[in-house]
């Protein structure tokens, strides 16, 4: 059995121990809050870009544009959103599993990592790493997913690679975080895609009797669009990505804060009985004493 | 003014919806020129090039910039998707005209690592940053 002094000491790192993650929860709480209203303000302009998005594919039917179809290169790009810290439970082995159980071969994926946990564990396993970006977590711009959407679209531009991937844990609500792998070039909607986006917009062209125009052409427009179609999803990407860390990391803390009580509870039921047997064995031993005196 | 020369026009960019009301005339840059658009226009996506946005608006006319970006318009609504998107006040001079200066030094230095386009983007930015500045103080 260990001694009172013993058990008192582990009680009270125990019980700084949870201070800290109590202070850690609080914290988290106060900056979902913030993610959540700034991933929700992307929220519009996502939706209006997707629509427009699958509105003009579906007009143009089988054009040849380079951003539709997958170049000559078998290199992956994914980009990987995790965080900078730890102490956020599953969150970061989330989204490296969603990586190291794609499928796609070691050698051709070339990551561009945000967010320093992902970017280490993946390049221990030996994932290429070809730019990170772990500064841009902290606080996410528009200009740096459009900075990120730059370098990645002028390397497929130039052949280097022939896919785009994004991995990020989208953030459904705060208890629901959903890791996820999302294929950002070639542009890929399918038939139930299109006709999900576009419901809206045919409704009004058939109310108005005229089709959309495009000015300049479609083709020429997908030209402009479809980065800023990426560079939207990216920072919708991102702006979740934060969201979910935090919803992640409140959770984790919040269950170690309840763990922490319970140990406490537990530590001092120990600490009691310790303390009244040890009470118990000094009366006995006086009463003995006193016997064996008289 | 008369309601029915009204139309409902919003301007979204990524941070924030930046404004959402009903004018009865905007004006902007198009990769096709200036336009003005009215209610009862065509339905129409247009690109947007960087340049100063005219909203005449309920309450007299209002500018602001947007660098980039396009625009949705249907007869009764107007929807302009910017990827930055200011109003005057939120235009700090100092730093535009920082910038204009520091860009325009750098396209005539003719360096061969210079990426023109961006050292290009940066100047036009920068110029349109002060000239919406200057035309909402003359006001």
């Amino acid at each position: 059995m260990p001694s009172m002094r013993d058990i008192q000491r582990r009680k009270t790192s125990v019980s700084s121990i949870g201070q800290i993650t109590k202070a850690m929860k609080l914290v988290s709480t106060v900056k979902l809050q913030k993610a959540k209203t700034r991933a929700e303000q992307a929220k519009p302009y996502f939706d209006k870009m997707y629509r427009t998005v699958a509105h003009i594919l579906s007009r143009s039917g089988q054009i040849r544009h380079p951003y539709l179809h997958a170049g000559d290169s078998q290199k992956k790009c994914v980009i990987t959103i995790t965080s900078n810290r730890g102490l956020a439970g599953g969150y970061n082995a989330g989204v490296e599993k969603l990586i190291t159980e794609s499928g796609f071969a070691k050698e051709d994926v070339e990551l561009v990592a945000i967010g320093r946990k992902g970017k280490d564990f993946l390049s221990r396993r030996g994932y290429a790493v070809r730019a990170d970006y772990s500064d841009v977590i902290n606080n996410p711009m528009y200009s740096d997913a459009m900075q990120i959407c730059q370098d990645v679209l002028s390397a497929f531009a130039a052949g280097e690679i022939g896919e785009i991937y994004v991995a990020y844990t989208e953030f459904k609500n705060t208890v629901v975080h959903t890791p996820t792998l999302l294929k950002l070039l070639p542009v890929e909607f399918s038939e139930e895609e299109i006709q999900a986006g576009t419901e809206k917009t045919h409704a009004r062209e058939a109310a108005m009797n005229t089709p959309m125009n495009y000015e300049p052409d479609e083709e020429e427009s997908l030209d402009i669009i479809i980065p800023k179609y990426i560079t939207s999803i990216i920072f919708g990407a991102l702006t979740s990505a934060v969201a979910s860390e935090n919803g992640a990391r409140m959770q984790a803390m919040d269950s170690a804060t309840s763990n922490a009580e319970e140990m406490i509870e537990k530590l001092s039921l120990q600490y009691n009985r310790a303390r009244q047997s040890s009470i118990t064995q000094e009366l006995t031993e006086i009463i003995a004493g006193a016997e064996a005196i008289s | 003014m008369a309601e029915d020369k009204l139309f409902q026009l919003s301007i979204i960019s990524p941070e924030r919806v930046f404004f959402e009301g009903r004018a009865s005339m905007v004006e902007l840059n198009t990769s096709e020129g200036e336009v003005g658009i009215y209610k009862g226009h065509i339905p129409m996506t247009l690109l947007i090039v960087p340049g100063i946005v005219t909203i005449t608006g309920e309450d007299g006319k209002k500018l602001a910039a947007i660098h980039s970006g396009f625009m949705e318009v249907l007869p009764d609504k107007v929807t302009i998707m910017a990827e930055i998107a200011e109003w005057p006040e939120e235009i700090d001079i100092n730093r535009a005209k920082e910038a204009e200066a520091r860009a325009e030094r750098r396209l005539q230095m003719k360096d061969p690592m210079l990426n023109l386009n961006r050292a290009e983007m940066a100047l036009r930015k920068a110029m349109i940053r002060l000239e919406l500045v200057q035309e909402s103080q003359r006001k």
